[in-house]
């Protein structure tokens, strides 16, 4: 079952590299999401099944939607239909795709063999572990987490708000005149 | 137990952290540091796991949660950053943003 960390281990190593060297913005997210994927089998063989549900959710879910949603965002106004079709070659998508299928054989393999899916000496950490840890002794981080959420929200609403142009109702009037 | 997957494992995360280090240096795109920033964020909280798992220990998972939250928040403060720097200067060079100015 080790092969199993090593391959993914290589899948994200890869797929990082990938990351760092291209030049459009959506296939590194493309190659990102890959890496995410591989480092959630890496958890899942060192036994922590839950934190690698975690990371596909949060990591590849969630932020990775988030950065593609601000990047529609900017460039919204020069698209067109002939660069989407441009994106859409195969040579964009064959490089995640070849990684990913990796994984999905992974994966299929550890669903066949019907073993654990860590590696002998590793003794998982289930999530009620970490449950009772999280609301035991580390309760006041959860809530320090919480106060930190509430200023992530407040402050990314403050600085994505578009400033409205305030004018002076004397600079109005004479305006609306001219 | 054997060490092999604990040592590989840990130099893993050594090595995401390393490439994410010199994805923020070489890079200019502000996006792609962020990026950046991401996969170095998730290179600790993979050496916090692996941490965890060596010594059967749920904190390393807590701190990989805690971890995680904070790079939610990260993200969104830092993308509310790149659209008003976007909208300011009308690019996505950091080198753009190197004045200070009110």
């Amino acid at each position: 079952m080790e092969l199993t960390f090593y391959i993914a281990a290589a899948v994200a190593v890869l797929s990082t590299i990938m990351v760092i060297t291209r030049y459009n913005i959506i296939h590194a997210l493309l190659y990102l999401v890959v890496s995410f994927l591989a480092v959630a089998v890496v958890f899942f063989t060192l036994g922590a099944p839950f934190m690698a549900a975690l990371e596909i959710i949060i990591y590849a879910g969630a932020i990775v939607v988030l950065i593609i949603f601000v990047i529609m965002m900017l460039n919204l106004t020069q698209e067109d239909v002939r660069r989407e079709k441009e994106w859409l070659k195969p040579s964009v998508w064959v490089g995640p795709a070849i990684l990913s299928a990796v994984l999905l054989a992974e994966l299929v393999y550890i669903v066949a063999a019907g073993t654990s899916p860590q590696t002998e000496a590793v003794v998982a950490v289930d999530a009620k572990l970490v449950g009772l840890s999280l609301f035991g002794p580390y309760i006041l981080g959860v809530q320090l987490c919480g106060i930190m959420l509430t200023a992530g929200i407040v402050g990314a609403y403050h600085l994505g708000r578009h400033k409205k142009k305030v004018i002076h109702r004397f600079l109005q009037e004479r305006s609306a005149a001219a | 137990m054997s060490g092999a997957p604990m040592e590989a494992a840990l130099l893993l995360a050594g090595v995401l952290f390393i490439l994410g280090l010199i994805s923020v240096l070489i890079r200019r795109n502000i996006i792609f540091m962020l990026i950046s920033v991401e996969i170095m964020l998730n290179a600790a909280g993979l050496a916090f796991i692996v941490a965890g798992s060596r010594w059967v220990q749920p904190d390393g998972q807590v701190m990989f949660i805690f971890i995680l939250t904070m790079a939610a928040a990260e993200v969104s403060v830092g993308l509310a950053l790149i659209l008003q720097i976007y909208h300011q200067l009308k690019t996505l060079d950091s080198d753009a943003a190197s004045f200070m100015k009110g």
